[in-house]
């Protein structure tokens, strides 16, 4: 049992920081009240480190090493909370192979990832995207309507996707690519939902809506329209077959994207609630009071207990998080776990922003200070991704032992 | 490296506790806290396992190959409490003496107390922390201790003293001169140490706890242990916390099995929302309370100080416990509320945690 920060991990926590100061803080304010506009120069300076890193790792400079334990999982998510805490829109904005990354990167072939990710630093800004969200369901994602059909060497996709992160920068700012689940037999329930690789440019699809949002609203999401959209026929992610349970690239294999994704979500709340927390920290120390952790019951203020309650709370997720990679680091299956880390995160980032611009009287609910902007970012964690009931479900079925038939 | 696994010494240890914890304490359990005793051959059985023997150094005449660990105690301490709070506090009551010679006293002060907590048969151990008013904090101790001549006089008034009355010393708790908190290792019958009536308490009915009065108690300055006296009250609130973790387990897993069997409205309970996400945050919250004293733990073992890593693990895990073992009984229903099943023992145990102090130790 270790708590302390590796080497690697300071490392990458202290680039994240520079990056979060220096790039996203100076910003992050107008890209709130500036919905719908892209801050370039940010966008650019990313790319250009993303790049360099990337070609850094394919040269073998980067890599980490023979250690017996990978911490990739866990670094992932340290540098998140950084950006996060930089601004948590921005950070959902950096040009990435996103959510649409991972699902390749869980379930494509080789040469699906070599075609998608291999070369995806190169060139010019690129984002990823996943759509799975439609506009007659969220959390129950088995009611797909989106229909793939195959015609020859293509297949053919009609439906309406709604709320995709990113999907306007990865299909109209870029030569980007969505990762949008399609069912090829609606009568045929779950088995039959696949995943597709739509690039950016293909006929047939197009962004017909930007939401306006309450937080995160330096990140795009949109309403994808695919008409008739041909894509080729090795765009699919994993068999065409329908498969049942358990198989991979069935439904339940791309599902399991989410246990590496759900910890790092966590992480960009935690990162938002520290940053809410530091201010109000400042704030106090400002008019004098500091916290004493150690004061009699009667002696301590309700403030201090607060503050208190709220660095406890606020580890007590981080924790979590990081026990959920920790596992995922060494090969074990954490979908539980992922599962605690991200609906106790999302509750308790919700709670504490909220508590912040309370504690911090006018000053907090004023535009003049982030606290508002962070309770306003904050609050996404605990939705997309898995709502907290949904993960309270999944929580639910691994300790009872039951399957989604017998809870839901 | 941020790793949570366990090395093979703790994965041994965990498992060896966890087993007698399952198959010795939790079968005791109801008896223990319905006729007030722990049974003589329970305490027996658990002196052979060997927890206080392998906290002890060679030296001394136990078997620990390194400095006691806070993250391995807290591992015991949880283990041994899923089975049972107030057994699990008798079984480790000899740590109240131990943990603090080890860690504060001297040479000599070793030599001289910690073989006779090595012999063939368990010894209980007791300590003199809580003092019965409300605003109590370790910090600021009421029972004075003053300097006078070549030794210390104790005064003041202490509360769930456990098993004072048999422990052959009791670690006392007072201010100094100063205001420092200072420990003291008392003999039983010394002059002025007066030990009170049992104590009857909402819950650890099993564990023997006894108000003691200091009237002019005068010890030798050998009784001090030299240093900072809150360190040790910070490692007891990491066995504590650790405890409660165990508390909320036991409650967790059995509210999990009763939820699978009870039939309600065509289905198990279980199956029911409102029960399964309480279950769920009850798990959640578990584990979550557990990583924090884990952490704290562990920065104790690092030398640290950690006042604020220990203060918000102690509070978190006080207010965990309550709020599972709470939902625990709920989860039962009117069940939950009579005595054949232990939830009820857990709540009244659970609620305890925001006031113990110093019960336990590391
Ligand atoms: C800013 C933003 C970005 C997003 N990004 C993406 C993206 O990139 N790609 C994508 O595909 N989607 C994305 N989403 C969609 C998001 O994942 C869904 O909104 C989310 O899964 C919830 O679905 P819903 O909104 O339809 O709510 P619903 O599913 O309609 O749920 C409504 C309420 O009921 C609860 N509920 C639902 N089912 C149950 C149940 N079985 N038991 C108990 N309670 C239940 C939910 O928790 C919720 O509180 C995004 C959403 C937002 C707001």
């Amino acid at each position: 049992m270790d708590f302390s920060l590796s080497k690697a991990a300071q490392g990458r926590i202290a680039m994240a920081r520079m990056a979060a100061e220096s790039l996203m803080r100076p910003i992050s304010r107008q890209y709130d009240e500036e919905e719908h506009t892209d801050p370039w120069d940010f966008f650019n300076t990313m790319w250009e480190a993303s790049k360099a890193n990337a070609e850094a790792t394919s040269l073998g400079g980067k890599k980490s090493g023979d250690k017996k334990v990978s911490e990739n999982t866990l670094l992932a998510c340290m540098q998140i909370e950084e950006l996060a805490w930089g601004d948590a829109g921005l950070y959902l904005s950096i040009p990435n192979p996103g959510l649409g990354g991972a699902a390749v990167q869980a379930v494509g072939t080789p040469e699906q990832k070599q075609r998608f990710l291999g070369s995806f630093y190169k060139g010019k800004p690129k984002w990823g995207a996943m759509a799975i969200t439609e506009p007659h369901f969220g959390s129950d994602s088995k009611q797909v309507a989106t229909t793939a059909v195959r015609e020859g060497d293509e297949w053919v996709l009609n439906g309406t996707k709604i709320f995709c992160t990113a999907g306007h920068r990865a299909l109209n700012e870029s030569d980007g690519f969505v990762v949008v689940w399609a069912t090829l037999d609606r009568s045929k329930g779950r088995a039959a939902i696949k995943s597709f690789i739509v690039p950016a440019g293909t006929p047939g699809v197009t962004v017909t809506r930007l939401e306006d949002k309450m937080g995160i609203r330096a990140s795009d999401t949109v309403t994808i329209t695919l008409d008739n959209a041909r894509i080729p026929a090795d765009n699919i992610l994993g068999t065409a077959e329908i498969v049942e349970k358990g198989s991979t690239g069935s439904f339940g294999g791309v599902m399991a994207t989410f246990d590496s994704t759900r910890p790092i979500v966590a992480a960009s709340g935690i990162g938002v609630a520290r940053a809410a927390l530091e201010v109000l920290t400042q704030v106090l120390a400002e008019q004098g009071i500091a916290i004493r952790y150690e004061a009699g019951p009667s002696e301590q203020t309700v403030l201090e207990r607060e503050v208190m309650n709220m660095e406890a709370q606020l580890q007590a997720a981080r924790l979590l998080t990081w026990k959920a990679c920790n596992m995922m680091d060494r090969g074990q299956r954490n979908s539980r776990e992922a599962s605690m880390a991200k609906a106790k995160a999302g509750t308790v980032v919700t709670r504490v922003t909220q508590k912040c611009v309370e504690l911090a009287g006018a000053l907090g609910y004023s535009r003049k200070m982030m606290l508002e902007k962070w309770m306003r970012d904050a609050k996404i964690t605990d939705i997309y991704e898995g709502t907290q009931q949904i993960n309270q479900l999944i929580i639910a079925r691994s300790i009872l032992g039951y399957s989604s038939g017998e809870l839901n | 490296m941020i790793d949570f696994e366990f090395d093979e010494e703790q994965q041994l240890i965990r498992e060896t506790v966890t087993s007698f914890a399952a198959e010795r304490v939790r079968p005791a359990a109801r008896e223990a806290d319905e006729t007030a005793t722990v049974a003589e051959s329970l305490v027996d059985a658990a002196w052979e396992l060997g927890l206080i023997q392998g906290s002890v150094p060679e030296a001394y005449g136990g078997y620990a190959s390194q400095a006691p660990s806070a993250v391995t105690g807290a591992l015991i301490a949880e283990g041994l409490a899923e089975g049972d709070l107030a057994i699990a506090l008798h079984l480790l009551s000899p740590r109240l003496v131990v943990d603090p010679v080890l860690v504060l006293g001297t040479e000599q002060q070793k030599q001289d107390l910690l073989p006779a907590y090595l012999g063939e048969r368990f010894v209980p151990g007791s300590a003199a922390v809580l003092e019965p008013h409300i605003n109590f904090h370790f910090t600021r101790m009421r029972t004075t201790a003053r300097r006078d001549g070549g030794g210390w006089v104790l005064d003041g008034d202490k509360c769930m003293v456990p098993l004072a009355k048999a422990a052959p010393w009791i670690v006392v708790y007072a201010a100094d001169d100063s205001g420092a908190l200072a420990a003291f290792v008392v003999p039983s019958g010394t002059p002025g140490l007066e030990i009170g009536e049992r104590e009857k308490m909402l819950g650890l009915h099993a564990l023997e706890l006894y108000s003691i009065a200091l009237r002019g108690c005068r010890v030798p300055d050998s009784a001090r242990l030299p240093g900072d006296a809150a360190k040790l009250l910070r490692r007891a609130r990491v066995a504590q916390s650790a405890m409660a973790v165990g508390v909320a387990k036991a409650t967790l897993d059995y509210a999990i099995g009763y939820a699978k069997e009870r039939d309600v409205f065509g289905v198990k309970v279980g199956q029911k929302q409102a029960i399964a996400f309480m279950l769920a945050d009850m798990a959640t919250e578990t584990d979550a309370a557990r990583l924090l004293n884990w952490e704290a733990a562990w920065n104790l073992d690092q030398g640290n100080e950690a006042a604020r890593e220990v203060a918000l693990a102690h509070r978190y895990c006080a207010d965990m416990v309550m709020t599972v073992t709470d939902n625990g009984l709920q989860v039962l229903g009117g069940h939950g509320f009579i005595r054949d099943h232990p939830s009820e023992m857990w709540v009244r145990n659970g609620r305890g945690f925001a006031t113990f102090e110093g019960i336990a130790s590391i």
